[in-house]
């Protein structure tokens, strides 16, 4: 059972404070919004990163960030 | 009015948008079923004849009925999703932001009994008590409230007025407006079908999809499928545009060839070098790949990353520079953000004006590569597809006018150099 860290662009506000938890998996782009580091925006966890995961979900000061089951992508 | 960003030469002049319909061959049906009086609709296409919502929903779905909005979501399998979620909520979507489309607008003025009663075949086959028309507020006001007071509908619709914004229509947007609030995407999932007006599964259909099942009701999924093919059932309208000799809104077979759709609007005017099908969120498919082979369907346009779509249709004369016509495409789009996600927010003003420095200004080799770099930046990375839509036609404009982005970085235009015409001395 694989989780994806999501971000809510709309809440995002560039705070900077998931790429800080979780540099592994996230960086910055030009303008300091999160960047996924893998192909998918939304990147895969794998179980040793879960526990920042859910620290950085948990304290995103925009709650901008979830954790999800669900494909990244859905179709339309 | 709304704003075009393109050159005179590929715009919609509106007198004459669906002026021609007359003229078309084709099996007529939506175009042959305007009506703007209820008397004048019902001796078109007789009563609605009382369907059970569970028919209803198999006819649908049997019908290969797709979703004429742009994103040609299977309509079927949106009603039975959103009829299983109970207390449903039906809104009928004529924003059309897209502004080389015409064809919404014209259903809405010429044929708007037909959009009501698709509304209530909706509202029906998805158990709904609840039914909203999204459009712009002059239609509401000359067409739409006029033709309402003429009818005695089970289900009241109430009318919302769509501001004239690219983004307008698109389905969280449409659900934010309709509830009151901006019409603006907001964050999904949950997607509207499965949490939409007031928390309701709200089904979001395109008012074009809704005449179209207007008529299923009436004539049955075999009579839709009759026409088309397989891939494409049924007809669907285009708005043609751009170097056509009669631009307008035409009515086509599923299916059909480009070059087929084309002839509709009585074919290409002058030399041209490609055409734009499925709106500024589509894509550029060069002209001379224009043939007997390539067909208006999802699988013939894929290889262009173009899809049918809301059916636009433009083609570019040789006399507009393809790379420019791109830009100012990017340009527009940039500025059409709903300013919420900050990669689109601040990303596609950086895309649009490093295309456009291409195009106009004074190119430079490392400004390909920049447009390729800001636009990985942007791609899903938004609330909506507007950031995706957009990299799409950027990348199909330096894929399509590659030989231009060499010409201009040599410091020439072909297009400049074709439109180059003195008179008599």
């Amino acid at each position: 059972m694989s989780e994806r860290l999501v971000i809510d662009w709309v809440a995002c506000d560039a705070r900077g404070l998931c790429g800080e938890l979780l540099p592994e998996l996230l960086t910055t782009d030009d303008w300091g919004y999160p960047l996924s580091r893998s192909a998918d925006p939304s990147p895969l966890v794998p179980p040793a990163l879960r526990e920042h995961a859910t620290q950085a979900v948990r304290e995103c000061p925009m709650l901008a960030l979830r954790l999800s089951r669900q494909r990244s992508d859905e179709p339309g | 009015m709304r704003v075009n960003p393109l050159p005179a030469e590929t715009q919609l002049s509106w007198p004459e948008r669906g002026a021609h319909v007359e003229t078309v061959t084709e099996p007529m049906r939506l175009l042959n079923a305007t009506a703007r009086t209820l008397v004048g609709h019902l001796t078109r296409v007789g009563p609605l004849p009382d369907v059970d919502p569970g028919r209803l929903r198999a006819s649908v779905t049997q019908s290969g009925l797709v979703g004429r909005g742009g994103a040609g979501f299977p309509t079927g399998r949106k009603l039975v999703t959103v009829a299983a979620g109970g207390r449903s909520v039906v809104v009928a979507n004529g924003a059309e932001g897209e502004p080389a489309s015409a064809k919404d607008r014209f259903l809405l003025a010429n044929a708007p009994h037909l959009v009501l009663d698709g509304i209530q075949v909706a509202a029906r086959a998805a158990g709904s008590r609840r039914a909203f028309i999204y459009a712009p507020q002059d239609l509401l006001d000359d067409v739409i409230a006029p033709a309402l007071r003429e009818r005695r509908d089970r289900v009241q619709v109430r009318m919302v007025a769509s501001p004239d914004a690219f983004l307008s229509g698109e389905e969280s947007a449409v659900v934010s407006a309709v509830q009151g609030g901006p019409a603006i995407p907001v964050t999904t999932p949950p997607r509207v079908f499965e949490r939409g007006v007031k928390g309701r599964p709200t089904l979001v259909q395109n008012v074009e999809t809704l005449c179209h099942l207007a008529l299923i009701a009436r004539f049955g999924a075999e009579w839709f499928r009759s026409v088309g093919s397989p891939e494409e059932p049924g007809t669907r309208l285009v708005t043609l545009s751009g170097a056509v000799n009669r631009p307008g809104v035409y009515e086509a077979e599923g299916g059909q060839t480009l070059e087929h759709v084309l002839s509709l609007g009585g074919g290409v005017r002058g030399p041209v070098q490609a055409v734009l099908v499925g709106g500024y969120h589509g894509g550029w498919v060069p002209f001379e790949r224009v043939d007997s082979t390539l067909r208006m369907t999802r699988r013939s346009l894929a290889p262009f990353e173009a899809a049918p779509g809301a059916g636009v249709v433009m083609a570019l004369p040789r006399s507009v520079c393809g790379l420019q016509a791109g830009a100012d495409i990017a340009g527009y789009l940039a500025g059409q953000g709903a300013g919420q996600c900050g990669p689109c927010l601040n990303g596609l003003p950086t895309l649009a004006s490093t295309l456009r420095e291409l195009a106009y200004g004074r190119p430079t080799p490392g400004l390909v590569a920049e447009v390729d770099r800001v636009a990985a930046l942007v791609a899903s990375r938004g609330a909506c597809h507007h950031p995706d839509g957009t990299v799409r036609i950027v990348r199909s404009t330096l894929r399509t006018f590659g030989y231009e982005v060499s010409r201009h970085l040599q410091g020439h235009c072909s297009a400049s150099e074709v439109t180059v015409e003195r008179g008599p001395a």
